[in-house]
């Protein structure tokens, strides 16, 4: 062994949040993400959480991040001359309900560059957690309207899976999305990513 | 233009797999479709801020949230938030939740035949300082059974969430107690492949961080991913 191989620790192993989650991160529940004051175009997404057999999870966590309608994260490390909105932090998350169910209330988040510098088509970034999972699963939201063949994350995603991750409009429910998590079962499941 | 670098991928055997047989509720909550790998753009490399305002003093004291004392053992549980290159993860947020003494938590759902202690609620948070430091104060919390297979427990453990400085580095876990005899039967501790992997998230005994005459302490460090070597052009 190399005298001066550099230090790398291993990384502490991710574990189940267990049935009680709420316990501890209820108190961090933030299913309105953005104010008055905060400028683009308001959503709502909703779904529900279910298993392999279709049966509603109760018991899991949907945590949700987000750019602004500019594209901007609020995040030191984007260091675009984009405009930040005061008090949109982009993070949401909130428990499941008893069938499964979980609604957030933001704004259409701007589009922002993949790895090689092009413009994503916009997503939002989704961790589940539940009863169950060693690890989070990690998914994204996309838009119906947008266009993502050109998209470098949708390109990796066999054909027909995509619309897995894109939300569909309600009818009669103007600005009001749904979108479904279908952790494991194959037909239709959910497409989850290896961050 | 400044260049990112993307977190390092775990090695294998690190991180527990979705499907874990011997752990039952795996089964119908796991993806069975390969992942996706995803490059690290910025929506991967930035994550939640929160600020030292959304924690009080008292959230990471869980022996003094009531009026009165909880009962058990009272312990200190403190340790850094680390990446894999041993750098502090600063002023980032801990959230922490735990069953009492007696194995029980303070939730609707559990219904072990165990009592409740009105002096203690199992909740707690804290803020790492500028050198990714965090310490809490609490109880000993207890083992406790659960269905997953006959006469199954859980080895005493602590619920700890993580956020890290991105979206990538995003952690929950569990921190257990030296020298427990359930670990090596439990099937959550166990779904880590890697044995030193799973030696990760035991604690240790620590005579500096014991207060005389008050709380044994137990160091517990936290390692988040770390940045590969190669940067990103934004």
């Amino acid at each position: 062994m190399s005298i001066d191989k550099p230090l790398r620790l291993g990384t502490t192993p991710s574990q189940t949040v267990g049935p009680y989650l709420h316990m501890g991160l209820d108190w961090l529940n933030t299913t309105e993400l953005a104010g008055p004051a905060v400028a683009g175009e308001r959503i709502v997404i909703q779904g529900r959480l279910l298993d392999a057999d279709r049966a509603p999870m109760p018991d899991g966590v949907i945590e949700i991040w987000q750019a602004n309608s500019q594209g901007r994260y609020a995040h030191p490390d984007d260091h675009r001359a984009l405009p930040l909105d005061t008090g949109f932090t982009g993070f949401g998350r909130t428990p499941t309900c008893a069938h499964g169910e979980f609604r957030f209330s933001t704004i259409k988040p701007g589009r922002v560059p993949a790895t090689n510098g092009q413009l994503q088509a916009p997503h939002i970034m989704v961790n589940v957690f539940a009863r169950g999972l060693l690890r989070q699963a990690v998914t994204r939201i996309y838009f119906p309207e947008d266009d993502h063949a050109s998209d470098p994350v949708m390109a990796r995603v066999p054909v027909n899976r995509r619309m897995t991750l894109i939300a569909q409009a309600v009818a009669g429910q103007p600005g009001v999305l749904e979108w479904n998590v279908l952790l494991g079962g194959e037909q239709n499941e959910t497409v989850f990513f290896d961050v | 233009m400044s260049a990112l670098h993307p977190y390092r991928r775990p090695a294998p055997g690190e991180q527990p797999d979705y499907l874990s047989p011997a752990y039952a509720s795996t089964a119908k909550r796991s993806p069975s479709q390969p992942l996706i790998v995803l490059p690290h753009s910025l929506s991967e490399m930035t994550g939640p801020v929160f600020g030292h305002e959304r924690v009080k003093p008292g959230d990471a004291d869980l022996t003094r949230q009531h009026t009165g004392e909880p009962l058990g053992e009272r312990i200190i549980v403190a340790g850094r938030v680390l990446d894999e290159d041993g750098k502090p993860v600063r002023h980032t947020l801990v959230e922490l939740w735990q069953a009492n003494a007696a194995g029980r938590y303070q939730h609707k759902n559990d219904q072990h035949d165990a009592p409740l202690d009105a002096n203690f609620t199992g909740t707690g948070r804290t803020m790492t300082d500028e050198q990714g430091n965090y310490r809490f104060i609490t109880i000993r919390p207890g083992a406790y059974p659960w269905r997953n297979h006959p006469n199954a427990w859980r080895p005493a453990h602590i619920h700890f969430s993580l956020f890290g400085h991105a979206f990538a580095t995003r952690l929950v876990t569990q921190m257990y107690f030296p020298g427990d005899p359930l670990l090596a039967l439990d099937p959550i501790y166990n779904s880590v492949p890697d044995e030193k992997a799973r030696q990760r998230m035991i604690s240790q005994f620590d005579l500096h961080l014991t207060e005389p005459e008050h709380a044994l302490g137990f160091r517990f460090d936290i390692v988040l991913r770390g940045r590969d070597a190669t940067p990103m052009e934004q």
